[in-house]
């Protein structure tokens, strides 16, 4: 059965495909939920309750002129919300949708969805700097600084994971939780007590891994106008916009993977890809929701939270896992 | 969080806080000198929305001013009104009726709940908390409605003249306002206190910034919030009494805390007090005509210097009016709490953060239009 | 160290509080009027620019042409020109415009004038794209009124 080629082919559109369409409405949901929360409407004009709203925000990006301001560094200042979009997108190769709907099964993909956030962090810093702009350049410096202290927590977190699991593998992980909502890794108390608590702290770290509110700070929208986005026009922009939002779904996808079963039901009845789906909608929800409830936290005070809670609340849930897995 | 800074010469740039910035209230320039991200100096630029009123008060006559005490400080438009009046009255010798002067009382304090309501509102939009706003504006609608009802105008508003009010109010306004209070009154402890006041990321926020001691108050001549929140307790209102608020039992907020917290909760505090004093004076409103009888439409006041202050939702608002017999006035000077206030900027933000020092500034309670005049 | 631990459990729960609150606030329904398909009420007293009233028994405008309006606005937006006709004892109103770009709606007119003549109007809808829309010939107005 020759479908070894068509196979790669369909799944490479296919989640092309799925990508896309996330990035565009998520904007749509988002600003309908934010309308919702404040107690007003989002879009209503543009299409049935806004829906072909992504769609017009789309053509005016791209019918603008990509303004490239004098005095930038012009390689980097063009490959910045390329460098932005390409991590989300080659991370939808490895993740598993469901028991046999996956890109590729990579033995370590964990790792490498970790290696490749990194290049999105890079994405932010070239292009903060590349813009000739003092703002940009503040909030490029914050960003990295916030992005790397996150990402500890959220690495020891994962190790946490990986050591119940015995396998970086995204596909064994998930396949290790089915069943019902009680073999979950979030429930798992056999392993170690403060499992839910290292799930608060894995969701926590991918809320400032995607610089969103209330760990907005490198676009932070009253200081410092749109940190480093400020100089990017039209499609420049709305790259950084999608990439943003894929990020999101693909946070989104490693929460519910490492912690929440992958695609198994709540019951262990009808296991499958829509479960994955309800359950990265309803962490995206959250996502939303935190965001639009809280103010900004200040620089050093996000540092603090990081640094002084959430790396020793973690390791001390890797001692006791460590502990809890060679006792029990 | 403040830091002593060496300031490096060849590691400082200059940031311009630009006239057009989210959030500046207002046309409000600030040149600061920047060490990575920690302020060095700052320096506030004034002038660019200055519409020269004073001089416009010697241009026409008495009556003629009225709309551009207004125009001022659009947020708390009815306490400018009232000053205004004040020191014509005072100049010229009209006696108020007492109805009158209960709706004056009555419709500033309205104005002010709109005008701290927005303030919280514009803090918070600052700070990144977007959603407050509308829950804020949601009752601040309901009092433009209110206002919008008796004086015909939602912002800024030209209902007082000398002698009383433009015109009266009937009682569909008095159950409004009625309804309106006890409205308030519940959503305060939730949506206002439970969201906001209580948060612990905006406590982070607030707290230990922007410390101003009461020595630096007296230096620079703060008043309203921003001296309450050091611990002076002087309120217009009370200190130098005027119009019936003698007749109303009404506490003033005093914090010694002297940080951003601070004036924040005095403000907060201010909000209860306003809606205290509004119930008392729909207790004991009086009939009575709303204007005085005999005001000439030529106001010739004696020559003289006259002078009336007012506590405005930013500070003690005076009117210092110099008649020299003519129909207009020979000189009118116009004393604005929010420049005394933003005089203190310079110094506070020496050595904090950039994200602090807008902190800082939303708690200010900067109207740049009130500043330049 | 026990302000480390209240500082975190408080701050849990604050925030946990505020989630509740905004998400109660999700269910509720929408406080915004949707303009233009929903049109606000306007109020009686509300301020529009003014407009000429008309003497019920004559069909002309009340004004008398007495200069009062034109005198006490403080930004000199209204112009009146009144002519005394032949055999005439009052003056008729011949031209009354209002520059409404100068116009501060202070009332300073209509307190002026001691016959009734001038009225402010409830028009709020007033965009256009050219300055001169906002000259209004009151008169004119009048009479598309009436």
């Amino acid at each position: 059965m020759d479908t070894s080629i068509w196979r790669p082919i369909i799944y490479l559109v296919c989640f092309m495909a799925f990508a896309g369409l996330n990035a565009a409405y998520l904007g749509w949901c988002e600003r309908k939920g934010a309308g919702r929360i404040q107690r007003r409407t989002g879009p209503m004009e543009v299409g049935f309750h806004g829906l072909l709203q992504p769609l017009a925000d789309g053509l005016k990006l791209m019918s603008k002129q990509l303004l490239v301001p004098e005095g930038v560094d012009h390689i980097l200042f063009r490959i910045a919300p390329i460098l932005a979009m390409i991590p989300a997108l080659t991370s939808m190769v490895v993740i598993p949708f469901s028991g046999n709907i996956q890109g590729r099964a990579v033995e370590l993909s964990v790792l490498m969805l970790f290696a490749l956030a990194s290049i999105g962090m890079i994405a932010i810093l070239i292009g903060g700097w590349a813009s000739a702009n003092k703002y940009a350049v503040i909030s490029a410096a914050r960003s990295v600084s916030q992005n790397l202290a996150y990402e500890i927590p959220m690495l020891l977190t994962v190790i946490t994971i990986v050591m119940i699991t015995g396998s970086m593998n995204l596909q064994d992980i998930a396949m290790d939780q089915q069943g019902g909502f009680w073999h979950w890794n979030i429930f798992r108390f056999d392993k170690s007590v403060f499992m839910p608590v290292s799930f608060l702290i894995f969701f926590i770290c991918s809320v400032a891994e995607t610089n969103r509110a209330p760990f907005d700070m490198a676009e932070a929208e009253s200081e410092l106008i749109a940190g480093f986005m400020t100089e990017y026009g039209s499609m420049g922009f709305g790259l950084f916009m999608m990439g943003e939002y894929l990020n999101i779904v693909v946070g989104a996808c490693l929460t519910t993977i490492l912690f929440l079963g992958g695609w198994s039901c709540p019951f262990g009845l009808f296991p499958g890809v829509w479960w994955f789906l309800i359950k990265i909608y309803i962490l995206i929800f959250t996502f939303i929701w935190v965001r639009w409830t809280y103010p900004r936290t200040q620089i050093y005070k996000l540092l603090n939270l990081s640094w002084k809670i959430l790396i020793p609340f973690s390791m001390v849930n890797l001692l006791v896992t460590a502990a809890f897995i060679k006792v029990f | 969080m403040t830091v002593p800074i060496q300031c490096r010469p060849d590691e400082v740039f200059v940031l311009n806080l630009g006239p057009q910035h989210p959030a500046t209230h207002g046309v409000l320039r600030v040149k600061l000198t920047m060490d990575g991200e920690y302020i060095v100096k700052a320096e506030p630029v004034l002038g660019y929305i200055h519409r020269m009123h004073e001089k416009m008060a010697e241009a026409g006559s008495f009556a003629q001013f009225m709309p551009n005490t207004a125009r001022m400080d659009y947020l708390h438009a009815l306490a400018y009104n009232h000053g205004y009046v004040l020191a014509v009255e005072r100049a010229a010798g009209i006696e108020v009726p007492e109805r009158a002067e209960y709706i004056r009382v009555i419709t500033v304090e309205l104005n002010r709940l709109s005008s701290h309501l927005l303030w919280w509102a514009a803090f918070l939009l600052d700070l990144g908390g977007f959603t407050p706003l509308l829950y804020a504006f949601d009752d601040r609608e309901r009092i433009l409605d209110l206002l919008e009802r008796i004086t015909g105008s939602r912002l800024t508003y030209c209902y007082f003249r000398f002698g009383g009010v433009y015109n009266d109010i009937d009682d569909e306004f008095v159950a409004g306002t009625r309804d309106f209070i006890k409205r308030l009154r519940s959503r305060l402890p939730r949506m206002y206190h439970d969201l906001v006041t209580h948060n612990i990321i905006l406590i982070k926020r607030l707290k230990d910034i922007g410390f101003i001691t009461p020595e630096q108050c007296r230096k620079y001549g703060a008043t309203g919030p921003v001296a309450r929140g050091s611990g002076i307790n002087y309120d217009v209102r009370k200190n130098e009494p005027y119009s019936v608020y003698p007749e109303f039992d009404f506490d003033v907020p005093v914090y010694t805390e002297c940080d951003s917290m601070a004036r924040y909760m005095v403000r907060m505090d201010e909000i209860e007090q306003s809606l205290r004093i509004i119930e008392q004076a729909l207790d004991k409103l009086p009939d009575g005509p709303v204007r005085a009888k005999k005001v000439p439409k030529i106001l010739k006041p004696a020559a003289g210097d006259y002078y009336a202050a007012v506590e405005a939702a930013r500070g003690a608002f005076g009117c210092r009016l110099v008649c020299d017999g003519g129909k207009s006035a020979y000189r009118l000077k116009l004393r604005s709490p929010t420049f005394s206030n933003l005089s203190l900027f310079g110094e506070v933000a020496e050595g904090m953060l950039l994200a602090d020092a807008l902190a800082f500034m939303g708690s200010l309670d900067l109207v740049i239009p009130e500043i330049d005049r | 160290m026990s302000a480390y631990w209240n500082d975190m459990f408080g701050g849990a729960k604050s925030l946990a509080i505020g989630l509740s609150i905004t998400a109660r606030e999700f269910f509720k329904p929408v406080i915004t009027m949707q303009y233009p398909w929903e049109v606000p009420e306007i109020p009686e007293r509300y301020r529009g620019h003014i407009e000429l009233v008309k003497n019920e028994k004559t069909g002309k405008p009340k004004c008398i042409c007495c200069g009062m309006c034109m005198r006490s606005c403080p930004s000199g937006c209204i112009s009146l020109v009144g002519k005394k006709p032949e055999g005439e004892k009052k003056k008729v109103l011949t031209k009354y415009e209002l520059d409404f770009t100068k116009c501060s709606l202070c009332g300073s007119c209509i307190e002026s004038c001691n016959f009734g003549a001038i009225q402010f109007s409830r028009d709020y809808n007033l965009a256009s794209t050219r300055k001169e829309d906002y000259v209004f010939d009151l008169l004119k107005r009048l009479e598309e009124q009436g």
